[in-house]
């Protein structure tokens, strides 16, 4: 009987019928909803035999446009779920005052406040941004993929594994209670002794792994691919964001490893590296943290920044003002980011001394971001601006992101910081800029993109209904919170005691209804405009009087993005050829080198998720074998030598010759 | 070529056929980079819990200097014998690349077996991971480079049944420089580690 019982437990470790949250109807219907749809989907797929297409197109594709339309469609998946988390808090914040206390008990909230944070960052917004990156950043240098076509695919999924593995805390055990950074001693094993905090560990984990293999992918596809004659300084912005981006991910996320491993480490196997005896410091912990966290913002926010210096150029029908100092402004945020960090915890006993260094140097960012904002401005001064949504976002961006800034520089000083410090002035900031900057940024990027993307625009009247919902809601859902934190009222409450805030939290909680608005307004957005795709059509390439790359080939690009490479001669490549008479060449053609589709992708970060599962619910049995089974399958995968096939020159004719027959009939 | 008034002439925006260089090898490196800052982390947290004691024993009570200098000079040993192996596969010779390759990873296993020996020892007698500050972060840096150079060794015999398969193929020749890489990598920490942990670690 002992031996049985050791035997389970080394199977099962922690995990029991216990774990499954049948008493908690929020969740249970979530999972009854979820489970159902799943099944529809899963249904549909067979009905249509569509296996065989999903596994073959797309979950093996290495190609690096579809890796970026699965990034997309991940990152606005999430988007709901991190959404409805948004949409709880707002409600139970807004209904919990005095005697009455909301629909959601502590734990439980708070379960919803990290995930919220962590699902929005890590799972919403990094693959947004890698996706946009991986789609367009080959194309703008004039590339047939990215550097490591297999790797794409490997970090693709290795992000989505660790997203479900987020999910699936949902509904096996819980999530971490502790908010996204899961500071110690909180985190720790004393504090948080079930299985929340190595759900969060292993997510991210995971997905880090993903997310710092897309990171060197994509720096090495910017240095070594672009096309003759496209020296750095004639890259496109949007290009040298993402470099800069990807530079900064190789730079930040081992940190966010190691500091993860370390936590892991004291929960699992008794450390001591943050813990409050035995010589452990939770310092040293709360550092690690934000010497990632704080590059992690300008890892999102800097392509954000590369696609309105795209759309505002674009739409102004002008080349950007001020290449060279947007370039330089975005090299000095990169490095600047790595000298501020201390200013996320002003209040946590470093000394005046040390604060003011810190502070400085976050207001001198203001410097660079400044620079940003006057270049577009300048862009937009005498140039024909057409109003077009991507155009309409950028201008939101604009108006919203400058007011976050400015509440940040208000923060950066460190005596104002300590009566604002975890108040909801703070959520209001970083909510400010993230939606402002980054989510605007996205949004601007997916309607400018794609026509490219899919061959037809989006419908404007649904993204124009989507655009006012989120800006007004924007503005409705956090002002309301400057106020509060103004007030003194500190973040991650679930319930108050004075009447007197409570129409703060109500407006808020309208703006939250309106962004919900904005949310359904884009589905039906995708959706009209698949209804109408024959009246969306973009025929040639061009739809926007685009200036870069992308926008000299077809609309969807075939597989080898352009049949011959491009030369580049100029700024705004595609801009200059069509000033100076570009023909597109319709013969010669030859076959091209390409890189091969693989599952190995898909198998091994399946195999990780298992083993991060078995390590959250310490079945160390399972856990072992996933582990051997997880390095035969990466050895097996080192012994596939053949990953290239040549595209046939009658398929490369006969697409080109299809595009010529397009072009003409519409000519 | 004329670069101005090319309205006339096309093709001076398009290459007919063009091959982009490899990037694997930069790829490599940059990889070696971020996995350096995984290391900078650990040393950084070894700088600050180091001397947290917690009322146990110190680095001075604990390490024995010679068993290290065993083990460091096994793993620098390794480095240069992993060095003859890309001469000889610089000159084309399968047998002695191969031959130099398996030599440098009986010196890594020899490098393991100590650390491991050194370890247990501690481990035995009540100075584990758990005990103290110092001892978890001594593990954790230690141990990290350690799993490194373990599977640096899996790496190794896993090429050496490649290079049997298919020779000194240029894919091959790319992987032997990707693991060399690698090699060096770990014997430039190890030498952050014989430093900041053993020989300062003895000072008083």
């Amino acid at each position: 009987m002992q031996d049985h019982m050791t035997l389970s437990q080394l199977i099962f470790g922690r995990l029991s019928w216990e774990a499954i949250p049948f008493h908690e109807p929020i969740l249970l219907v979530t999972f009854i909803a979820v489970a159902l749809g799943g099944a529809a989907v899963l249904g549909l797929i067979t009905k249509y035999q569509l296996w065989g297409t999903l596994w073959r197109d797309w979950i093996t594709s290495i190609d690096h446009k579809k890796i970026g339309i699965m990034y997309m469609i991940f990152g606005l998946i999430m988007l709901l779920r991190g959404f409805a988390d948004a949409v709880m808090m707002r409600a139970q914040q807004a209904l919990s005052f005095g005697d009455a206390h909301g629909f959601l008990p502590p734990h439980h909230y708070d379960q919803i406040f990290t995930a919220h944070g962590v699902i929005m960052i890590f799972f919403v917004a990094m693959p947004l941004v890698t996706g946009l990156m991986n789609y367009v950043v080959p194309l703008q240098i004039g590339a047939r993929d990215v550097a490591f076509p297999f790797l794409n695919n490997f970090s693709f999924w290795m992000s989505v594994f660790g997203g479900m593995l987020t999910m699936a805390s949902l509904f096996v055990g819980e999530f971490a209670r502790t908010g996204w950074l899961a500071y110690p001693p909180l985190s720790g094993i004393l504090a948080s002794p079930d299985v929340g905090v190595d759900y969060y560990i292993w997510s991210l984990q995971i997905a880090g792994v993903g997310t710092l293999l897309s990171g060197i992918n994509l720096v090495v596809t910017i240095v070594k691919m672009r096309a003759p004659g496209m020296s750095m300084m004639k890259m496109p912005v949007f290009t040298w964001t993402s470099l800069c981006t990807n530079v900064l991910i190789v730079a930040a996320f081992p940190v966010l490893t190691a500091v993860l491993a370390m936590l892991s480490l004291d929960r699992m196997f008794g450390t001591n590296f943050f813990t409050n005896d035995l010589g452990g410091n939770a310092m040293v912990y709360v550092n690690l943290i934000w010497i990632w966290g704080h590059p992690e913002v300008y890892i999102l926010v800097l392509p954000a920044f590369g696609i309105f210096s795209e759309v505002v150029s674009t739409f102004c029908g002008k080349r950007l003002f001020g290449y060279t100092s947007m370039v330089y402004a975005t090299v000095v945020i990169t490095l600047l980011s790595y000298l501020v960090w201390l200013h996320h915890f002003f209040t946590m006993g470093s000394g005046a001394s040390v604060n003011s260094f810190f502070g400085i140097t976050t207001m001198i960012i203001s410097i660079p971001t400044g620079a940003k904002i006057f270049n577009w401005l300048f862009t937009m001064y005498r140039g024909r601006i057409r109003f077009e949504l991507p155009m309409m976002w950028t201008i939101a961006f604009m108006i919203t992101f400058v007011i976050g800034g400015m509440t940040g520089v208000l923060l950066a000083v460190p005596p104002a910081d300590f009566v604002l410090h975890n108040s909801l002035f703070l959520i209001a900031h970083f909510h400010n800029v993230i939606i402002g900057g980054v989510l605007f940024g996205l949004f601007a990027g997916i309607n400018y993109w794609f026509p490219k993307a899919f061959g037809f625009k989006l419908d404007e009247f649904w993204g124009k209904v989507s655009f006012w919902c989120w800006v007004i809601g924007f503005y409705a859902a956090f002002m309301p919170l400057y106020v509060l934190g103004l007030m003194g009222v500190t973040r991650r409450m679930s319930h108050f005691e004075d009447p007197s805030l409570r129409i703060w939290f109500v407006i808020a909680a309208i703006g939250a209804g309106l962004i919900a608005i904005g949310i359904g307004a884009m589905i039906m957005q995708f959706v009209v405009s698949f209804l109408r795709r024959d009246k969306l059509r973009d025929v040639t390439g061009d739809p926007w009087g685009g200036r870069t790359l992308e926008w000299s080939t077809s609309s969807p690009p075939p597989d080898y993005n352009f049949a011959f490479t491009p030369r580049v001669h100029d700024n705004d490549t595609w801009a200059d050829m069509k000033k100076n008479g570009y023909e597109r060449p319709l013969k010669d053609f030859v076959s091209i080198h390409m890189p091969k589709n693989t599952g190995a992708g898909f198998i091994i970060s399946a195999i990780s998720f298992a083993i991060g599962f078995a390590l959250i619910w310490q079945m160390w049995l399972p856990a072992v074998v996933g582990f051997v089974v997880l390095m035969a399958a990466i050895i097996t995968h080192t012994f596939n030598y053949k990953r290239d096939y040549y595209i046939p020159v009658e398929e490369v004719v006969r697409t080109e010759d299809a595009r010529t027959r397009l072009l003409e009939s519409h000519a | 070529m004329s670069n101005h008034n090319a309205t006339a002439d096309s093709s001076r925006y398009f290459v007919r056929e063009h091959h982009p260089e490899n990037g694997t090898l930069l790829g490599f490196w940059i990889y070696l980079m971020s996995d350096c800052l995984i290391f900078a982390c650990l040393f950084a947290t070894y700088a600050v819990l180091g001397r947290n004691y917690a009322g146990g024993e110190s680095g001075a009570e604990l390490f024995d200097l010679p068993l290290v200098a065993v083990n460091t000079s096994l793993l620098l040993l390794s480095s240069i014998t992993y060095g003859f192996a890309m001469l000889e596969m610089q000159k084309k010779k399968l047998k002695p690349t191969m031959i130099w390759l398996a030599i440098t990873g009986l010196l890594g296993a020899g490098f393991i077996y100590f650390e491991l020996y050194e370890f247990v020892h501690l481990i035995h007698e009540g100075n584990g991971p758990q005990r103290s500050g110092f001892l978890t972060s001594f593990f954790a840096l230690v141990g990290t480079h350690g799993l490194h150079v373990t599977f640096g060794i899996v790496w190794l015999i896993t090429l050496l049944f490649q290079l049997k398969k298919h020779g000194l193929t240029p894919e091959n020749g790319r992987r032997l420089m990707c693991l060399s890489m690698f090699w060096h990598f770990l014997d430039v920490v190890w030498i952050g580690v014989f430093t900041f942990v053993y020989l300062m670690g003895v000072l008083p």
